[in-house]
């Protein structure tokens, strides 16, 4: 598998670390790890890196990640580029929510290797 | 009328708007369900649940409460929407940074900046997770992000919550507290 580039957006470093090493246990490798502390600092991200999928906290503060999602596809930064939420949020309606704004996963915190495997995976080898 | 130790009141009758009548039906249906909110093994289920997946240790509920430790470390995760309260994590200095070795891989001695995120992550889990075993819950109240008080000799005071679940736990030997406070249900 060639290298694989990943935005990791969360305001939690420790939880950046968790989802980074548990890709890397669902073997993503080799990968390179762009990471963003806001929904504000992903998109100044992605003005200068190219990647092949991000994964997006949504409970954050300054910019959540829906907005940041909606502001992704408003300022067309990484077109056909998967996002995957990881969150606490798990109801109906924050999926819903989420996929209206163009998310194509969503993995609820806590998760395991396993689930980021089967989340994140299909959507890397489809891109 | 009491149940379970929760106050719930009359229930409003169906208005004619419908975003009006959405929020009532989920109000009716969130104190339908208040049993559930506040069924304690709900707590003790979530705590399992976070520590098994997040840090692959099994936790065990004590029986008695610990003694406060002089140095500790709380989180606090506020709950908004229709039920209004906290999750509270609480422990010693020495068991935050247990967790946080065992949520990064880091050997980690001092409470500092990694310590205070890992123990604000754990108790963002577990309002989560708990939030979600009662899925008019999950569906009607948001999380606010983790708030994080450390050093000695302070207490966190809700005057008359409509119920609180206090439950301690070891995880390694190490004790820690779990607080859930409602202190509104709408």
């Amino acid at each position: 598998m060639s290298e694989i580039r990943t935005l990791i957006v969360d305001d939690s470093s420790v939880m950046r670390k968790i989802v980074e090493r548990a890709l890397r246990q669902a073997g993503l490798d080799p990968l390179v790890v762009h990471e963003a502390g806001s929904g504000t600092e992903g998109l100044d991200v992605l003005k200068e890196q190219t990647v092949d999928i991000i994964l997006s906290d949504i409970n954050m503060p300054s910019m959540d990640g829906i907005e940041f999602l909606r502001q992704l596809r408003a300022q067309k930064l990484a077109p056909g580029v998967p996002v995957v939420m990881i969150t606490t949020e798990s109801s109906e309606e924050h999926v819903k929510q989420a996929i209206q704004a163009g998310a194509q996963g969503y993995i609820r915190k806590p998760f395991t290797p396993e689930q980021v495997k089967e989340r994140v995976l299909p959507l890397v080898r489809a891109a | 009328m009491l149940f379970n130790g929760v106050r719930y009141s009359a229930i409003p009758a169906y208005g004619s708007n419908g975003d009006a009548t959405k929020e009532n039906c989920m109000a009716q249906s969130l104190r339908d369900s208040v049993h559930l909110v506040s069924d304690p093994a709900n707590l003790d289920s979530s705590v399992k649940e976070v520590f098994h997946l997040m840090l692959g240790t099994e936790c065990e509920k004590s029986n008695t409460q610990h003694l406060q430790p002089k140095e500790s470390v709380t989180a606090v995760v506020g709950f908004g929407g229709a039920l209004s309260g906290a999750c509270v994590f609480r422990s010693s200095s020495h068991t935050a940074c247990k967790i946080a070795n065992h949520l990064t891989g880091l050997e980690v001695e001092e409470v500092d900046d990694t310590v205070k995120d890992a123990i604000g992550e754990i108790c963002n889990m577990l309002a989560g997770a708990w939030k979600g075993k009662v899925p008019e819950l999950a569906a009607s109240c948001g999380l606010s992000v983790p708030a994080v008080i450390t050093g000695r000799d302070y207490n966190i005071h809700v005057q008359a919550p409509e119920f609180r679940l206090f439950h301690s736990y070891f995880f390694d030997g190490a004790p820690f507290d779990v607080t859930i406070i409602c202190d509104g249900i709408r």
